[in-house]
């Protein structure tokens, strides 16, 4: 039996004072707690990025990697080992940024993964530069004149690529009890979950301060259909005055490691190191 | 007694389903084959060969003049017509060519008409240019048939007969209507069938007996064939392959494999490498072992991307930023693509570092016969941690200060203890720090208490020749072959030797083998390489201070030919 005490901090947070780091971090941990997992059982990969840093502040197994490719090395590790639970946590630069190939391409492989975005609408570990979240016309010292670009939807993206667990969540006091909700849901969520998390950040994000979203979130009605697609997107396209937060969409699609034939029984890391039959393999050159 | 024979023509016109059936039944009837193919970077059309050597004694280069010329189309009459030797023919359909060629070097094989009487499918003309070159030597049908028997298996029977009844009727059309049927007179070897594998499927093979068991890249020519390889052998081995959006994520996939707990590799060509060079340097940090293979083609950037090249050579030893281990392997032969990789996996794993296997266009797609490969010479060791060993530890620590500075490397997930591995400067737990002290031992134990271990288990350069040499050839990778061939025509006439590095980074220690001195009482040394700059004699000036007296470069995309460097290299023996 694991207590609270098993997730005690490691090491110092590297976070800003007030940061909605500090509350994913803590709400992770109970949502490991409710769900029984000791710290041996999951692993977590994370690449670089304010947010990013996170596997250091919780006793776990981690892979903490390079700027936006931590999908590629979680999608390595789960098919060689699908039975230890694999969470990807990422910033909304490292993932939606630099490592959007990988995003759209872990949609569709569906591999049993759980992406956790804290998506702070800015690159925060780089003082303050525009993300692919970041609103048209916000003025920052890489973009003095105000952001040219409009925002990505990562919700409308992931649905229309028929993305197996889609979700978002508010990082605000408000919100957590839901945001662990959620965690666990998309943790139990057998194939490829992407939960968009909602955080401010008290340096460089001065308008999306935790006051503004509470404001503006809303919970998705009890009776949402989370199995409509359509629905589903069209949710997803909502945006600024109200910001629907919850599970958008959900299918059980078939995941990747129910595809490959060598993990059906055994993950691949518990099967044999060296095999003899290979050996006869030369035979077929003559 | 050896033979050439070429086959040239459009793309899909099936002339590497004839040049690859006639080098496996060549090798099964115990010929000693070397077969290379010249390919333009198109799926139909323009202008492509498959040459096939073939001899009663080892061959390990191609030959520039040919005894057989298949063409398939009118251009290739035209380009190889004057590398024909005296004696030597052409063989065309003049039906399809749409004109009929004179002179006594052509001879025409009505293949469609044929395929036709037979009733066959035309695709089958390749069978019946197969036969025509059965009957050239008189070769056995039942070879062929016991090809079209196992590859065909799914076509159905059916396919197989007709197959091997239009080669029947191609080995009939030669023995009543060639003119001189004793011309191309072979002796066979003494020997058995021998095996028959080219440079791709010889890394491939490596890594299945290596205990392989991920294996992720995104299509570049020419490494493919390697994952086509081990895709297609992947259910019946328990390896993964998986095809990656990108050469990031391969490599970067392939790093979460093996922190997973597996062997994992990737391959790619130039561009891929440099799109990988970031997760090449995340592996040296993070002392995850990984095997990459890159099979060059000539750049700069899309370059030409079906020739070849020993261009990346710099790129490989220096590809990837900040200071850490690494080795670089590059086969000179398919025998020594095999047991480098397995050497590959066992480096990677004993010292948790990257190790690049280094080939290139010409050894890919090059086959080669062997009396076979002794899967006893392989060195599988597992050095990971886990099970009993990893679960009785009673504390762990993933980056834990060792003597060797190799730190034990335990399985995530396998027991209680937490692997934690950081791309950040990090301590022996694995957490970020910033501190000076840490980063001087992090250096120290993963470059500079490993490296002359590393070193420790470089081979020396192979020399063949005279102990006393007047004149040394030199090379690594691809042109071992070309290079032994050379070396034993001029060894009749001179003190001459060759010496070939296929371990070229860490550079090989003098003590095991000192071939600075066989170098320097030599008056010729040349330094033989397919690029413009002659990386392989700057490598060696960097790390001996030596400098060879001559260097031949070539960089027009394709192979040494025996001949061509043959005739080089004498003009420089001759001023001696
Ligand atoms: C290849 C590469 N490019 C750029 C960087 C610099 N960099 C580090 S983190 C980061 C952006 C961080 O933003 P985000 O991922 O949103 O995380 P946050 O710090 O806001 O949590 C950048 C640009 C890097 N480390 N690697």
């Amino acid at each position: 039996m694991n207590t609270s005490n098993d997730y005690k901090e490691q090491q110092k947070p590297a976070w800003c004072p007030g940061c909605g780091n500090f509350a994913i971090l803590s709400t992770l941990k109970k949502a490991l707690l409710d769900m029984n997992m000791e710290p041996h059982q999951f692993a977590i990969v994370s690449g670089i990025g304010q947010g990013a840093k996170l596997p250091h502040y919780l006793p776990c197994n981690f892979f903490n990697g390079l700027h936006g490719r931590s999908l590629p090395v979680a999608t390595g590790l789960k098919l060689v080992n699908h039975d230890l639970a694999v969470v990807v946590v990422a910033g909304d630069g490292d993932c939606y940024g630099e490592g959007g190939n990988h995003l759209v391409h872990a949609m569709r492989r569906n591999v049993n993964l759980t992406l956790f975005v804290h998506n702070n609408e800015v690159y925060a570990l780089t003082k303050g530069q525009a993300s692919p979240t970041t609103m048209t016309g916000k003025l920052t010292k890489t973009q003095p004149f105000g952001n040219p670009s409009e925002p990505l939807n990562p919700l409308a993206l992931a649905i229309a690529l028929d993305c197996s667990f889609v979700a978002r969540a508010f990082s605000g006091a408000s919100g957590l009890p839901f945001l662990q909700e959620i965690m666990k849901e998309a943790i139990n969520h057998k194939g490829f979950a992407l939960v968009d998390i909602l955080q401010n950040c008290v340096t460089y994000n001065k308008k999306g301060t935790f006051h503004w979203y509470k404001e503006h979130v809303y919970r998705l009605e009890e009776d949402y259909d989370p199995g409509n697609r359509v629905e589903a997107f069209r949710r997803s396209l909502e945006w600024g005055e109200k910001i629907p937060t919850g599970i958008f969409y959900r299918n059980d699609r078939q995941t990747c490691e129910q595809r490959l034939p060598p993990i059906q029984e055994t993950p691949l890391v518990n099967q044999a190191v060296f095999s003899l039959e290979a050996g006869q393999e030369v035979n077929n050159f003559y | 007694m050896e033979y050439t024979i070429r086959v040239g023509g459009e793309a899909g016109q099936g002339l590497v389903s004839i040049g690859s059936v006639l080098s496996k039944m060549l090798s099964r009837s115990g010929f000693h084959v070397f077969a290379h193919q010249d390919y333009m970077s198109r799926i139909r059309g323009g202008h492509n060969f498959y040459q096939i050597r073939f001899a009663n004694f080892p061959v390990t280069a191609s030959r520039e003049k040919i005894d057989v010329l298949l063409a398939l189309d009118m251009e290739t009459v035209d380009i190889h017509r004057q590398d024909l030797n005296t004696g030597g023919v052409i063989i065309y359909d003049a039906a399809a060519l749409g004109s009929q060629l004179s002179g006594q070097e052509f001879f025409d094989v009505p293949f469609a008409r044929i395929t036709e009487e037979k009733s066959a499918d035309r695709i089958m003309v390749s069978s019946v240019a197969v036969g025509v070159v059965l009957g050239l030597f008189d070769l056995d049908i039942g070879l062929f048939a016991k090809i079209m028997e196992s590859t065909m298996e799914k076509k159905g029977e059916e396919v197989i007969a007709k197959n091997i009844a239009v080669a029947q009727a191609g080995m009939d059309f030669v023995e009543k209507n060639y003119a001189d049927s004793n011309a191309h007179k072979v002796v066979r070897p003494m020997t058995n069938g021998q095996m028959l594998i080219n440079g791709n499927q010889a890394i491939g093979l490596g890594a299945l007996l290596s205990g392989c068991k991920f294996y992720t890249a995104y299509p570049m020519s020419p490494s493919t064939s390697i994952m086509e390889y081990l895709a297609h052998n992947a259910p019946k081995y328990g390896l993964i392959v998986e095809q990656a959006e990108d050469e990031i994520a391969a490599i970067n996939m392939a790093l979460g494999a093996s922190y997973g707990g597996v062997r994992a590799m990737t391959a790619t060509s130039g561009g891929g490498f440099a799109l990988m060079t970031e997760g090449l340097s995340l592996a040296g940090i993070t002392e995850t072992p990984i095997v990459i293979a890159e099979v060059q083609r000539p750049g700069p950037a899309t370059g030409l991307p079906t020739r070849t090249e020993q261009g990346d050579l710099f790129f490989v030893l220096h590809g990837g930023h900040g200071e850490f281990a690494r080795v670089v392997l590059a086969p000179g032969t398919p025998e020594e693509a095999f047991y480098l990789t397995n050497k590959a996996f066992h480096l990677a794993d004993k010292y948790q570092i990257p190790v690049i296997i280094q080939s290139d266009q010409y050894l890919a797609d090059s086959e080669w016969t062997f009396p076979g490969f002794d899967t006893e010479d392989l060195h599988n060791e597992d050095f990971r941690l886990r099970h009993q060993a990893l679960q009785e530890m009673s504390s762990y620590k993933r980056y834990a200060s060792t003597d060797t500075g190799v730190s034990p490397m335990a399985i995530p997930g396998a027991s209680r203890h937490l692997v934690a591995v950081d791309s950040d400067e990090h301590d022996e737990d694995g957490h970020i720090i910033e501190d000076a002290a840490t980063r001087i031992a992090m250096v120290e134990k993963r470059f500079h208490k490993k490296m002359p271990l590393i070193r420790q288990e470089i081979a020396p350069p192979a020399y063949i020749g005279h102990q006393q040499a007047v004149a040394v050839l030199v090379g690594y990778g691809s042109t071992s072959g070309v290079l032994q061939e050379v070396c034993s025509h001029l060894a009749e006439k001179y003190r001459i030797g060759m010496l070939h590095f296929n371990e070229v980074w860490p550079f090989p220690l003098l003590e095991k083998f000192d071939y600075l001195a066989l170098l320097k009482q030599a008056a010729l040394t040349i330094c033989i390489e397919n690029n413009a700059t002659g990386q392989f004699a700057n490598l060696m000036r960097m790390e001996t201070g030596f400098e060879f007296t001559v260097r031949i470069n070539k960089y027009d995309g394709r192979p040494f030919l025996v001949d061509t460097l043959l005739g080089e290299i004498n003009e420089y023996l001759q001023r001696l």
